[in-house]
């Protein structure tokens, strides 16, 4: 239903001119409110009606889309997603932190010895595999990669939720700081002159306390060898910045009607606004269906008043749907005062199991919406 | 509600989102708890300030003039090596714990991924530093986190694919990464069942009543979906029943709702977790 009312044209072309005209959409929210789902389908969508190479990279995808999509169990492997009738084509992968580590010390490191020394060091081992933090990073990384190679003209990266998405956006710089911080220069000093000066005196005696003295000279090997990677990581850091603040690269906020992410959805438009990255659209998703929420008081009152007594007891689940549509429209509005493009998407009956469906989601954010919202210019970079 | 019973509470929000004060209708909350209603105290996790309590605490070290440059080191080692992040967080609250300042402590954790990586940073950090100060600080971490008699995790989820999904994996991470308890998980949010399925099937005799069947029929996905869920849950952590709480009516303020289906839990909990 959803291609025919598209090829009929009833396009509201918002997001078509997103997926057509952006070569990389950051996709963000809470968790829960369908994010990765919303981020594969804006993938299909684009490979499905431009000639577009289009990779959708994903942190942690649902099992099942996942599988939907053949991406069963993969590490850092781009896996191409077969796509009826499309006209460009659609590669999806996922992020490993681990191998992405990996993988960045070997392109990094500026000898064979000092590779096998960071890749077998202890601390190395556990910052990439059990910190979660470590995952920032090594996101912009790879998105970085995916342009890079020039493989792909259109990028889709489906952020952790909530705030860790803007710690991924925040990473690059961190990585810069680091390696010109004091700090970095006060563990890689060797050991003597540390004694030596007074200035790092009392950093030491607080660090030696806490951490002991064995697992200091761990990390300062850790970070000595680290720091024969500053030029190339530092050089990298910077482009992988300068990548996120593109003009080309857009932003999409998913959100679901429900308050609580809703409060988070709106902490991550500010944000991304105080950061002047170019976000594009609001994407309102899980909505209840309009033409359901539409009238379903009126409905309730007539469904009591039916001449079959046996309907009157439906006169319940109408007043359930009234009120979900209440809330639902309070939520809107609110969008609404944001400031951003809302996009409306409807929740789904059933499970999003294939591209066919994940299809008609991707359409059915392109058709013109119910005059809910009005749309407005896009908000200037 | 535990503190109702007469039992000192402390609440703590770990992620600095400020919704565990608009839940509680009160200011936002600081690190140094503060008492929201009688017996319960809430406070919002800060690495910066844990760290300045650790350091007056089990350093003793004299704080002289500015903590400033401490600060910024801080922060270049936290972003450094996240361990210190976590340590501090998870330290603070076994310290509540420890001292016994409450009979109980409520975390509302972070999302899964960053909670699998704080409760487990005293056994990482412990594989890390094999002597010293923080050695001995992990150990009696790990102990307090270990013990299913002090601590406990419950899992909260919504009757949806992804949530769901996260859940068993959740399970299945701790487990590798920590011998902590997995107490429990609650089901939030199941949609109320409204529809009778006689009148439905009435309706479908009338033409004019077509929408009501699809508003009717829209309610009844929406609930067999969750309940879907629910059962995928059940099967993957083989419990013949998971505990439910309907999704809130409009009108009721949302912790109120979710108190009083909770008091059963908690008391299961709380004789446990004192």
């Amino acid at each position: 239903m959803n291609s025919a009312a598209f090829d009929a044209g009833h396009v509201d072309d918002r997001v078509m001119a997103l997926v057509r005209d952006s070569r990389m959409i950051i996709v963000s929210g809470p968790g829960g409110v369908g994010k990765t789902t919303s981020a594969a389908a804006l993938g299909v969508l684009a490979a499905r009606h431009f000639s577009k190479r289009v990779l959708v990279l994903t942190v942690d995808p649902a099992r099942r889309l996942a599988t939907a999509l053949g991406l069963d169990a993969l590490g850092n492997a781009e896996v191409p997603v077969h796509l009826a009738d499309a006209q460009g084509s659609l590669t999806m992968a996922m992020i490993d932190t681990k191998a992405s580590w990996d993988d960045m010390v070997r392109r990094h490191a500026p000898d064979s010895a000092t590779r096998e020394r960071v890749l077998a060091n202890d601390l190395y081992k556990t910052l990439t595999s059990r910190f979660v933090h470590s995952h920032d990073y090594v996101v912009t990384e790879r998105l970085y990669d995916a342009r890079e190679t020039g493989n792909y003209d259109l990028v889709i990266v489906d952020t952790p939720p909530s705030r860790s998405a803007l710690s991924v956006l925040d990473a690059p710089q961190r990585m810069e700081q680091f390696f010109s911080s004091r700090l970095l220069k006060l563990l890689t000093a060797p050991t003597q002159s540390r004694l030596l000066s007074i200035a790092s005196r009392p950093f030491f005696l607080v660090a030696d306390r806490i951490l002991g003295a064995a697992f200091l000279s761990d990390i300062a090997e850790f970070f000595t060898l680290f720091r024969t990677m500053e030029g190339p990581i530092v050089s990298r850091a910077r482009r992988v910045g300068a990548l996120l603040a593109d003009p080309a690269t857009a932003y999409v906020v998913v959100t679901s009607a429900e308050s609580v992410a809703m409060a988070e959805a709106h902490y991550l438009v500010d944000e991304l606004r105080r950061r002047q990255h170019r976000l594009e659209v609001v994407l309102a998703n899980r909505l209840m269906p309009t033409h359901l929420a539409d009238g379903a008081s009126v409905r309730a009152t007539a469904v009591s008043g039916h001449a079959d007594s046996r309907v009157h007891a439906l006169a319940k689940a109408e007043h359930a749907i009234a009120q979900v549509a209440e809330r639902q429209a309070g939520a809107l509005a609110e969008m609404d005062s944001w400031g951003t493009d809302v996009v409306l998407s409807e929740s789904r009956s059933g499970e999003i199991t294939d591209v066919g469906a994940l299809l008609a989601m991707g359409e059915a954010l392109t058709l013109r919406q119910p005059g809910i919202l009005s749309p407005r210019n896009t908000v200037a970079p | 509600m535990a503190g109702e019973q007469g039992k000192r509470v402390l609440v703590c929000e770990m992620d600095d989102k400020g919704s565990l004060a608009a839940y509680l209708g009160c200011p936002p909350l600081k690190f140094e708890p503060t008492e929201v209603s009688p017996n319960v105290s809430a406070m919002a996790m800060n690495t910066e300030d844990s760290l300045r309590e650790y350091i007056r605490l089990f350093l003793r070290l004299p704080i002289i003039g500015s903590l400033t440059p401490l600060a910024r080191i801080f922060d270049f080692v936290a972003n450094a090596a996240p361990a210190v992040k976590e340590i501090l967080a998870i330290g603070k609250l076994c310290y509540e714990v420890r001292e016994q300042n409450y009979d109980m402590v409520i975390v509302d954790s972070e999302a899964s991924g960053h909670f699998v990586a704080q409760v487990s940073a005293p056994d990482a950090l412990a594989t890390l530093v094999r002597i010293g100060i923080i050695a001995d600080q992990t150990k009696w971490m790990s102990n307090l986190l270990h013990d299913p008699q002090v601590s406990t995790v419950l899992a909260v989820v919504t009757p949806e694919e992804m949530p769901v999904a996260e859940t068993i994996e959740l399970r299945q991470r701790l487990a590798k990464a920590t011998p902590i308890d997995f107490g429990g998980v609650l089901m939030n949010r199941m949609p109320q069942a409204a529809v009778d399925e006689t009148a439905l099937a009435a309706a479908r005799q009338d033409a004019s009543l077509a929408r009501t069947v699809q508003a009717g029929d829209w309610l009844v996905a929406q609930r067999s979906e969750a309940q879907l869920q629910v059962q995928r849950l059940a099967e993957a952590f083989e419990l013949g029943n998971v505990e439910t709480i309907a999704e809130a009516p409009a009108d009721v303020a949302l912790p109120q709702h979710i108190t009083d289906h909770l008091v059963g839990e908690l008391h299961r909990l709380s004789s446990s977790d004192a």
